[in-house]
């Protein structure tokens, strides 16, 4: 989930392994951005200085007035509050919520705790990823989770869909799609602390994964104690109309160490962090198997399957992918999504997802899709940039340590 | 001096930005007087039949923070328009275009171990390759320092 992209992506996208024309990116912005959607922080995050990009058809800053690197170093050494509505909330409400969803995910919902939340991917019939996203079971009969921005109407259009035959045959399920919300996402070091000062809730008591219906500022707010970034942090869904509001509040209440981020910080916090982006890392002919996403498969899910693909993805379980999601340091310039992986003997064997410098490390990382075989730590091949081979290493991610909240 | 002020624009924008002052964007980048511009950001400076090449302060603002800059080998040619080299920052790579045609006889080692000369110091410090000129009569088809930050201005307003 976390649907995010570093600004020239549109420019890479465009241009496919070919370098981007920076001056080119200007116009394009300012041509397409008559028709993006707005979410209800676009003339604050202008105010401040905000570089506004497309993004999966919403005008989104990419940073403000500091740069991507220096953005991204504060979110770790003090906090960043990010807009993140335009990715989809919604909540699934009703006596079969659990088993409908379950029929989607591999995740198993039903033993989550009340008020606990989950990665989970949401497959296809080739086991296959259409999205990935976090849910969180706030009862029996709803369940709160968020999609991805690109992928809001196919993901929107899956669900319904398996939804009408599901209660056509007897079931119990009805949604919500929360346009009136927004959501933000605050994280870093400063997250809790900044936010304790906004809620009489004890913080301390809600850990990495845990959600809560709370008032923020005397705002009636979903809160999950997640985020995409590795550091601890938050993710806020505040009723729209409250949404500036609520983000001056944070940034007054840090005094100005929480600094707004955009989302190139984002993309390198999540790469920093060994998070997968949909649309690069995750695809739909890609599966959690592959994506390293086994241990997000339910132990129950694992032995019963009733979800969508659960026939490929439990034999890749027990025979193992064939193809496998690595994290590498690279030599030489960022290896870049769509660069090759080269053996030593000249033999390709993959392909960089997503990549780039990282700000807090000071070295390129990569991830990328390896054969089996190829993908364990200290493996050592090559990533063709341009034309030209450089050194590449497997390395475990995260890339930077995770700072979780967890209960000690 | 003209580097001296570039700076000072920089760091003055930067410390807005952490006291959250509001400031007026960039109106302008910083175009020395004595160089001449490529319509793809390059500039260079002419010294006899020797040239320095290097990008733009404009150039240099719109890319972000370098984090890599490929170097052509010395000894290779150049021509006017053709790309030698990249630029890499967090968000993009962008070829670089040298503004003259000539052979390279020197390249900026001091790039490898830190790119971000280019954005400290992209006229000075930030130089990229020196070559020695095959044709002085291609100056003429390059910018001067008031065309080009009209240009800039084009560009950036469009």
């Amino acid at each position: 989930m976390r649907g995010l992209l570093a600004c020239a992506a549109l420019a890479r996208r465009a241009a496919s392994a070919a370098p981007a024309r920076v001056r080119h990116l200007a116009g394009a912005a300012e041509a397409a951005e008559a028709e993006l959607k707005k979410t209800a922080l676009y003339d604050f995050h202008v105010a401040h200085g905000g570089k506004m990009v497309p993004f999966a058809g919403w005008s989104m800053p990419i940073q403000y007035r500091d740069s991507i690197m220096d953005s991204t170093v504060n979110c770790r050494a003090n906090g960043g509050l990010f807009d993140v509505a335009h990715m989809c909330g919604l909540s699934l409400r009703g006596r079969d919520a659990i088993p409908f969803l379950e029929s989607l995910v591999i995740a198993d919902v039903a033993a989550l705790r009340d008020g606990t939340g989950t990665l989970t991917v949401f497959t296809n019939e080739k086991g296959g990823a259409i999205d990935d996203s976090v849910v969180t079971k706030v009862t029996d009969q709803h369940i709160y989770l968020v999609v991805n921005a690109g992928c809001r109407d196919k993901d929107l259009a899956h669900i319904e869909a398996h939804m009408e035959a599901f209660n056509k045959k007897g079931g119990d399920v009805k949604w919500h799609i929360h346009d009136e919300r927004s959501l933000l996402a605050l994280q870093g070091p400063l997250a809790a602390p900044t936010l304790q000062l906004l809620t009489k809730d004890d913080l301390s008591k809600m850990y990495f994964s845990d959600f809560k219906l709370i008032d923020i500022n005397g705002y009636s707010c979903f809160l999950t104690r997640t985020g995409y970034t590795g550091e601890d942090g938050f993710e806020i869904s505040v009723p729209s109309e409250n949404a500036v509001d609520l983000a001056k509040a944070i940034l007054e209440k840090s005094e100005g160490k929480v600094r707004l981020t955009g989302l190139g910080a984002r993309d390198s916090l999540r790469l920093e962090a060994g998070l997968c982006l949909y649309g690069n890392d995750m695809e739909q002919h890609i599966t959690p198997v592959e994506a390293g996403l086994s241990w997000a498969i339910g132990k129950r899910r694992k032995a019963e399957g009733g979800f969508l693909g659960a026939d490929v993805i439990l034999k890749q379980l027990q025979e193992g992918p064939k193809i496998r999601r690595v994290g590498m340091i690279t030599q030489g310039p960022p290896a870049r999504s769509h660069s090759e992986l080269v053996s030593s003997s000249g033999e390709s064997i993959g392909e960089v997802t997503s990549g780039g410098f990282s700000p807090c490390l000071k070295k390129n990382i990569a991830m990328g899709y390896v054969k089996s075989g190829m993908h364990k730590a200290g493996t050592e091949f090559k990533v063709v940039v341009r034309g030209k081979s450089y050194d590449a290493v497997v390395t475990k991610m995260p890339f930077v340590p995770t700072k979780y909240y967890k209960p000690s | 001096m003209a580097m001296a002020a570039s700076s000072r624009l920089l760091w003055a924008s930067r410390a807005a930005a952490y006291l959250r002052i509001s400031t007026f964007p960039r109106a302008f980048s910083t175009v020395l007087k004595d160089l001449k511009y490529a319509d793809t950001h390059e500039w260079v400076k002419v010294e006899g039949d020797s040239a320095t090449v290097g990008i733009t302060d404009h150039a240099q603002d719109h890319l972000g923070d370098v984090v890599y800059v490929e170097l052509p080998e010395v000894g290779v040619s150049v021509s006017q328009g053709k790309n030698f080299g990249a630029v890499e920052s967090v968000k993009a790579a962008s070829d670089i275009n040298s503004p003259v045609s000539g052979e390279v006889v020197e390249v900026n080692e001091k790039l490898s171990e830190e790119p971000g000369l280019v954005n400290a110091s992209p006229y000075e410090k930030g130089w990229i390759i020196k070559v020695k000129l095959s044709d002085s009569g291609e100056l003429n088809s390059l910018m001067d320092d008031g065309k080009y930050s009209k240009f800039c201005e084009e560009e950036d307003n469009h």
